[in-house]
């Protein structure tokens, strides 16, 4: 399997990562999506863990994280369902939640059952950069797990550094400073920022997420970036959907 | 007489174990400028002097120190009450709003926020916005809403635009993250005052610095009363930890005084309906800090249950967690039917009809040791005026004959 870092950098631009909640419309339904995002052509696939007190997160990530609770979805549960995946699809996979999820699991057994079941990336939009470095970093790197930290329009040139030389996946652009599931047009301030980035020259491959939502915001971005991460649309989509399949088919053409 | 054990913040945050700063990179920036900022701007002597000057002719401090003679002698012991419940909007949570609203001006912000339980600390949020002419928005939680009706309506009197957290229990905790949901959105213009002793660091150590003038001047008083500068008990309602934190602070190191901490048992503590974060809570992050909270093995936050919406939260402060495992403060936790109790008895016996969060305190008296020649201070963290529609609700439910 090739690692999500490899996959972006070797399709260069355009990249498409998907994310949804593990969970999400039907408890079920985790594995089918998976198989349907790699078929529609989607180049990596996020799989949000439900978490109870998701503060990073606009309504419709929260809404998905009470479905998926209330279906009795669980962490090894999660890693049961890409482990069922993986015999169908080889498509990079990283799984988001939320620093508490991941300690109480327990890091290595977390680190362990995610790379067994096929995982390859984490990221954890809580977990500072300072003790990722200090307690778990060589333990991310014993079980080949990518981490991918997050950077906004305030953070400081220095802090960006830290993140793109700490990222072992790629760079999360938070496209504003904003909770998960606003949308709109991008705006000047947004492209200075994003261009700031590019001509920032930093090692790892770039995404630019958070109120990435149709075609249009799609383009725009990927011109400053290696490509897009798209959730609170896609669960919209999901939400209203009938048939799974026929929904990712015609959501993902529309991107 | 000092302990080895430090209960101060370290710089990095921590108290022992707990604390820190867990917070997505959406907050890092206003979290560090005022981590980097609060302790020379609160110790700038014209903030200091603006502070105090507000204290003293806003609020009314200092708060009385009164010797409750029948609790005395029913208790047997010397029961003090710090009367924080004649503050200035009722409670002890304007101490520290009115020490975040100095330093937010001080920032530059236009925009204050904040969440609340009981209500308390969103009225004297909204208070002190009215004051100084800022926009106030506070969160809370619909079922508190619906509970805490007095203070809703103050909060909308003063000018504050009031938004129901519709989220999970939808009280407390779900109030708090939609707080800081808005400020996510809004980093740059806006503060958020964080009503309890919770929350990404530098907070807890900032409200706790800012309500220690409840210790500071009960150092004092009971010194007048008593002819000892300290007192052998200490006991404090917890919900966040931010009365207890302001009324221990001064004794913390001082092993002569025992620290008390009165939780709500809810309906009991093995009843599922509860919120006594220090026997159902381990170790893990609820806003922005490591402490202790009610969650399962998955690490969901589970929801918490008590009467009082003041003590209604999954956690607790990092200096509490601290405390409590280092056994340097004690747990005790009281059920709603025995807080409601103390309620009836407080108001009887003294003439002082105490908040329901309050009360948990004052209900614990009688499952201490307590010997005839101990000196004990109750923090009186408020009044009950906002809780009248829950007290005449449950005297009629139980047939309380008054
Ligand atoms: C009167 C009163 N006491 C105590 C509390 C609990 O908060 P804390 O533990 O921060 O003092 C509240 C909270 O709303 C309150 O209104």
């Amino acid at each position: 399997m090739k690692s999500i870092r490899q996959t972006i950098t070797d399709k260069g631009q355009n990249v498409l990562n998907i994310y949804f909640t593990a969970g999400h419309p039907t408890l079920v339904s985790t594995v089918d999506i998976i198989i349907s995002l790699a078929k529609s052509g989607v180049d990596l696939i996020e799989l949000g863990i439900p978490y109870s007190d998701p503060l990073a997160d606009g309504l419709t990530i929260q809404k998905s994280g009470e479905a998926a609770l209330r279906n009795g979805q669980t962490i090894s549960n999660i890693f049961a369902q890409v482990k069922e995946a993986r015999k169908s699809t080889d498509i990079p996979i990283v799984m988001m939640g939320y620093f508490n999820q991941f300690l109480q699991y327990g890091a290595e057994r977390f680190l362990k059952d995610a790379y067994e079941s096929g995982v390859q990336g984490l990221i954890l939009p809580d977990l500072p950069m300072d003790i990722y470095q200090n307690e778990y970093q060589s333990m991310f790197e014993k079980y080949h797990m990518e981490i991918s930290f997050l950077v906004t329009p305030l953070t400081s040139d220095d802090r960006i550094h830290l993140a793109d030389q700490l990222s072992s996946g790629f760079l999360y652009v938070v496209s504003q400073s904003s909770i998960t599931g606003k949308s709109g047009d991008l705006s000047d301030t947004q492209r200075q920022y994003f261009q700031r980035i590019q001509d920032m020259k930093l090692t790892s491959p770039q995404l630019i997420g958070f109120g990435i939502h149709d075609k249009k915001s799609r383009m725009e971005a990927s011109q400053y970036a290696h490509g897009v991460i798209v959730g609170s649309a896609f669960i919209r989509a999901l939400d209203g959907s009938q048939n799974v399949k026929e929904t990712i088919k015609d959501f993902v053409g529309g991107l | 007489m000092t302990s080895k054990q430090s209960y101060h913040v370290s710089p990095s945050g921590h108290y022992g174990d707990f604390g820190g700063a867990y917070i997505p990179e959406m907050l890092y920036a206003n979290v560090e400028e005022i981590k980097n900022k609060y302790i020379e701007i609160s110790n700038e002597p014209e903030f200091q002097a603006e502070f105090h000057q507000l204290l003293k002719d806003y609020v009314g401090r200092p708060s009385p120190l009164y010797k409750a003679n029948t609790l005395s002698e029913k208790y047997g012991a010397n029961i003090y009450l710090k009367r924080e419940d004649l503050n200035h909007t009722g409670a002890h949570k304007i101490n520290n709003t009115i020490g975040q609203i100095l330093l937010a001006k001080r920032l530059g912000k236009k925009r204050i926020i904040a969440e609340t339980g009981a209500g308390q600390h969103g009225v004297a949020t909204a208070t002190v916005c009215a004051l100084m002419k800022l926009e106030c928005i506070v969160y809370m939680g619909a079922v508190d809403i619906e509970r805490q009706a007095p203070n809703v309506a103050r909060m909308k009197m003063l000018g504050a635009t009031v938004i129901p957290a519709e989220s999970g229990s939808k009280t407390l905790k779900d109030a708090t993250n939609e707080a800081i949901r808005d400020w996510i959105n809004n980093a740059e213009t806006t503060h958020y005052i964080i009503g309890s002793a919770i929350g990404p660091h530098p907070y807890p150590d900032m409200v706790t610095r800012y309500q220690s003038v409840i210790s500071a001047e009960i150092k004092e008083q009971i010194q007048e009363k008593t002819g000892k500068d300290y007192p052998d008990y200490v006991v404090a309602c917890v919900g966040g930890g931010s009365n207890a934190a302001g009324a221990f602070y001064h004794f913390l190191h001082d092993d002569r005084v025992q620290l008390i901490l009165a939780e709500a048992a809810g309906k009991g503590i093995d009843t599922g309906h509860s919120a006594a974060t220090s026997i159902l809570g381990t170790k893990g992050i609820i806003h922005g800090c490591m402490t202790l909270l009610m969650q399962t093995p998955d690490g969901q936050i589970v929801e918490p249950y008590s009467l009082s919406a003041g003590l209604d939260y999954p956690g607790i402060g990092p200096l509490h967690a601290h405390l409590i495992t280092t056994k340097r403060a004690k747990v005790y936790a009281a059920t709603d039917d025995e807080a409601m109790q103390a309620v009836l008895e407080l108001s009887a016996a003294e003439g002082i009809i105490p908040a329901l969060e309050t009360a948990h305190a004052l209900a614990i008296l009688s499952k201490m040791d307590l010997k005839s020649e101990d000196n004990v201070v109750i923090c009186l963290s408020g009044r009950g005026d906002k809780d009248l529609n829950t007290y005449l609700k449950y005297i009629e439910e139980h047939k309380i004959e008054l």
